[in-house]
């Protein structure tokens, strides 16, 4: 894995841009799988060049055309599960040699149907725009995106959390259990301290991720001292903690809500709530921004600190990492706290920002869901922030979906699935897309042979 | 069998491997293919082998022009390679390697009727065909060892009855000796005039001038592509190295006599315990892997551990970089430095060049500037506080890239990507573009090519005349001779003996293979009490008793 960002030819940036950030309506995309197609205006030289440029960022700047291409098949397989899983195409069907038109129109308009309610669930709505227009609300316009950006929130920190300990060539497979670590501290925090406005929510934040950094520190140091593999470790923690998690919210004494039968704690004091910025919805919650900055700080962390650099290269090479003085043990607690942190930080996010109260519904699925995250963001933080904000954006979608057409919510589980198998199996989409097999082994050879 | 290559051409991109290549070896002939790394000799004989198509070119076996597109075709066409890295399972015997993918079966002959094929595997005639071919050019190969259990070069010549056994006529050996001792490579020699008395051709890839010189009967060299000379044997070392490298080269490091100063690292009775190994019993600690060695090493002088490979060098080394448990001391200018971690010990002034480049010294996937401050990233210049200074950073690669020659396209370029000569120049500019008071070098020029060679010896010469205290560890016996002022052998953890660099090759290997002088006192090898005769050498420093 390259060190940086830098490593990364610039052709394929804005293609894998538009395509995470904005995860096409799809229609289209049917028709058009290469961006090589859809990118030139062919005049003369200046195609041949582009092509080559296209081809050059496809052959070396690999992962992230991948990337894009394999949600871009995602979405290609999830539109013919949608057109073939609907009775009224299927019916269609069954009459194709006497109606081929209609049946194909029916595919096409389930298809359309789906992923536009899709798009303006997740995106942005036209008719919000011509309604504006018409004395409605502006605000409406951003209700959709402000809604994937809220989804997206604990997924960024989660995602963080799983690709910081990667880079330090560790498999964080706790976020889970630094989630649950997290959110139990901050809703403590939350409800049963009496503190002022902001220095609340403050504390709160702090006390989730000193609450997740605990879990995380845990599973380093038993690595560090025992050699206990953090695969394992993580895993088990996972149900130790969702079962500690169950014994606490189902014990009036702890954090379940008092005179209540459910497993639910008390709502956080309004105080430790965290605000949303810009008004009734739609609004940016500062926990998103709190997802950012810990975006930020991460890629600070790693690419521009001396502790991103000891974990870049114990991640890399811990044999070197040990023989250039580093202490590896020493590396590896260090990563699993800050990413225990981050973990524990998501779970305080959607506490103090989403639910109010923790319950099995505010547990969710962030922990496991932050693997395939940090996996499709490539354990970049900017990456994982896409990432987070497509899955986010199929989860709102989703929803706006099924309320608008037949189509059930799972099918954008079905899509986040096969962008996650298409991901990791570049080969099958370098073989479906006929991209050319990278050169790195020709090329790799002879630029060893030849630089000396 | 003749073999010939005419004007063999193979592209990779833009550049040109092999360009317009011709060469003859005849029926009978050793012919050495001499050329540094990446001159394009591998990539000639991997298009023979079929391994790598030619994108123009032929290939003539006694005239006849044959096309060669696997491995497969090659051996139907009687050509065997032998692979720098051998292509044996290693919980095989010898027998059953040399019998995979040219098993017999057993028959059964009924009078009367055709021989029955049973299906099953004729081991008593594999073991009886490796017997045979083992006799005629007593190689001297147990057909039913277990092929981890046989040194390397043992497993080498498993590789040459490999060859025979498909009733190869052309050899091809790629660089055999890499992996040999001195004696080994001795009897790998004898191997070969044996195979070429009986008709053999054998092609000698090597980029060592005294091999190829001793074992061919003609010397193609090659550089950047292209055959730039044919030569005898007689051939000087100068004109061979010049033809290489395309330059006169200084084949020995001119330096003055040391001029010792302080003890900068003293070592009193370090003891490096061995790895688990298993046994009948369970596990147990092996024996000692360094087992009490005493030894100084003052400012200024080069000591030279000579060595058979596996006898404690390695471990020492790390031993002293506080990589491994060891117990003993060691103190480094009076300082006691013997429970320091690695970082103190690199912070205290010592450098260290790994033995294994790519595992220990550097991050491949790291680009060259990074890895350029590995073990000072995180001090002033290049770091203050938390915050990195990539200017800085990048400033130090730029100045050093320049000063230690290191052919780069940027300092960006991933530092796997480069060839060994280049990945050494950038862990010997890391470890002494410092100020340090010690280093330690294992075996700082494997692999590399001869204009490598001397570069990294001209500079540990220049460290030492800095007032340096080296010690470099090598199995190689000439860059024993080339660099130290005194001379330690290592034999199964101990020294056998110090002597000054003017000892004949003959008392080296003795002590190489744990024959001391006279006394054979070899209990007491901790390197003080077994010194043989009195030395003679000028630069000789007598070990404190």
């Amino acid at each position: 894995m390259t060190d940086d960002a830098s490593g990364v030819p610039p052709e394929p940036e804005p293609a894998a841009g538009s395509g995470a950030s904005t995860p096409e309506p799809a229609s289209e995309s049917v028709t058009a799988p290469a961006p090589a197609t859809a990118t030139g205006p062919p005049e003369g030289g200046g195609r041949q060049r582009l092509d080559r440029a296209v081809l050059d960022a496809i052959v070396h700047g690999s992962s992230t055309v991948v990337t894009t291409l394999a949600i871009i098949l995602a979405l290609v397989l999830g539109a013919l599960i949608i057109a073939f899983s609907d009775t009224t195409v299927l019916h269609a069907w069954s009459r194709f040699f006497r109606h081929p038109g209609v049946a194909i129109s029916a595919a096409w308009d389930a298809i359309a149907a789906a992923y536009s309610a899709m798009f303006e669930g997740a995106i942005f709505d036209p008719h919000t725009i011509s309604a504006a227009f018409h004395g409605g609300s502006v605000g409406a316009i951003f209700y959709p995106l402000s809604e994937t950006a809220s989804q997206a929130t604990p997924l960024v920190l989660t995602g963080l959390a799983v690709a910081l300990a990667f880079r330090a060539g560790l498999f964080n497979i706790g976020a889970a259990s630094q989630w649950i670590g997290g959110a139990i501290v901050a809703t403590y925090l939350g409800f049963a301290v009496s503190l002022p406005i902001v220095i609340h929510a403050i504390v709160c934040l702090i006390g989730g991720f000193a609450g997740g950094a605990v879990m995380g520190w845990l599973v380093g140091l038993l690595k560090a001292r025992t050699g206990a593999h953090e695969v394992i470790v993580t895993i088990m923690l996972n149900y130790v903690m969702y079962d500690f998690l169950s014994y606490l919210l189902g014990t009036p004494t702890a954090l379940q809500l008092p005179h209540q039968a459910n497993l639910t704690s008390p709502i956080i004091a309004s105080s430790a709530q965290l605000p949303h910025v810009g008004g009734p919805p739609p609004q940016v919650g500062v926990g998103f921004l709190v997802a950012l900055v810990a975006a930020a700080g991460m890629w600070w962390l790693l690419e521009r600190s001396t502790v991103g650099f000891e974990f870049r290269t114990v991640g890399a090479n811990p044999s070197a990492a040990r023989t250039a003085g580093m202490s590896v043990p020493r590396t590896w607690i260090l990563a699993m706290l800050l990413a225990g942190g981050l973990a524990g930080l998501s779970g305080a996010v959607t506490i103090q920002g989403t639910f109010y109260s923790l319950n099995f519904q505010s547990y969710g699925t962030y922990g496991i869901d932050g693997i395939t995250v940090a996996l499709l963001g490539r354990a970049r933080p900017l990456g994982v922030v896409l990432a987070a904000l497509l899955f986010g954006a199929l989860s709102t979608g989703g929803t706006v979906m099924e309320a608008a057409t037949s189509v059930p919510v799972d099918i954008t589980e079905v899509i986040e699935g096969l962008i996650v198998l298409f991901v990791a199996a570049p080969l099958f989409i370098r073989a479906v897309f006929r991209l050319r097999e990278a050169r790195v082994g020709g090329l790799g050879a002879v630029a060893k042979g030849w630089n000396g | 069998m003749e073999l010939e290559l005419r004007g063999i051409t193979k592209r990779f991109g833009s550049l040109v491997a092999n360009d317009h290549i011709d060469l003859t070896v005849a029926p009978g002939e050793i012919l050495g293919l001499l050329g540094e790394n990446g001159a394009g000799k591998t990539t000639l004989m991997n298009v023979l082998y079929g391994l790598t198509q030619p994108d123009s070119g032929e290939i003539l076996l006694d005239g006849k022009p044959v096309s060669i597109h696997s491995p497969r075709d090659a051996i139907n066409a009687k050509i065997g390679m032998v692979h720098q890295h051998f292509m044996l399972v290693p919980v095989f015997t010898v027998a059953e390697n040399v019998a995979l993918g040219v098993e017999q079966v057993r028959t059964i002959r009924l009078p009367g009727l055709p021989p029955i094929r049973t299906g099953l595997l004729d081991r008593k005639a594999a073991r009886q065909r490796v017997r045979d071919l083992s006799d005629r050019y007593s190689l001297q190969v147990n057909p039913d060892a277990f092929v981890e259990d046989l040194p390397v070069g043992v497993q080498q010549r498993v590789e040459i009855i490999k060859a025979l056994l498909r009733d190869a006529s052309v050899l091809i050996l790629d660089e055999p000796t890499a992996v040999l001792t001195p004696g080994e490579t001795e009897d790998l020699f004898r191997v070969m005039r044996q195979l070429k008395e009986s008709g053999h051709s054998i092609v000698f890839i090597s980029h060592k001038l005294k091999e190829v010189q001793a074992i061919a009967d003609k010397i193609t060299v090659i550089r950047r592509g292209h055959v730039v000379g044919d030569r005898p044997p007689t051939t000087s070392d100068a004109e061979l190295a010049a033809l290489m490298v395309g330059r006169p080269v200084e084949l020995t490091v001119s330096k003055e006599p040391a001029t010792p100063g302080d003890v900068v690292l003293d070592v009193q009775d370090l003891v490096v315990p061995g790895e688990q190994i298993v046994t009948d019993q369970g596990f147990a600690s092996g024996k000692n892997a360094v087992d009490g060695v005493s030894f100084q090493v003052r400012a200024g002088e080069i000591l030279g551990i000579a060595g058979v490979q596996g006898n404690g060098q390695t471990e020492l080394c790390e031993a002293l970089m506080g990589l491994r448990l060891s117990a003993g001391t060691v103190r480094l200018e009076a300082r006691d430095i013997s429970h320091a971690a690695p970082r103190q010990r690199l912070r205290a002034g010592v450098s260290y060049i790994p033995e294994d480049r790519r595992e220990d010294g550097l991050v491949a996937g790291f680009s060259v500037a990074d890895n350029l401050v590995l073990d000072t990233y995180d001090r002033p210049p290049f770091a203050s506080g938390l915050a990195l200074d990539l200017a800085e950073i990048r400033r130090n690669a730029s100045s050093l890239v320049t000063e230690f020659d290191v052919r780069t396209s940027s300092i960006d370029t991933q530092v796997g990507t480069l060839s060994g000569g280049n990945q050494q120049k950038v862990i010997l500019a890391r470890e002494v573009g410092r100020k340090v008071r010690l280093l330690i070098a294992s075996q700082p020029t494997r692999g590399l090519d001869v204009g490598s060679i001397e570069f990294v010896h001209r500079r540990i010469v220049e460290e030492r005349d800095e007032g340096v205290a080296v010690v470099i560890v090598s199995s190689e016996l000439d860059e024993i001779y080339a660099l130290a002022d005194r001379i330690a052998v290592m034999y199964e953890g101990q020294f056998t003996g110090f002597r000054p660099p003017t000892v004949p090759v003959a008392e080296l290997g003795l002590l190489m293979a744990g024959v001391t002088n006279g006394a054979g006192d070899k209990t007491a090898g901790d390197g003080n009490h077994d010194d043989g005769p009195p030395p003679d050498g000028p630069e000789w420093q007598a070990e404190p008793t």
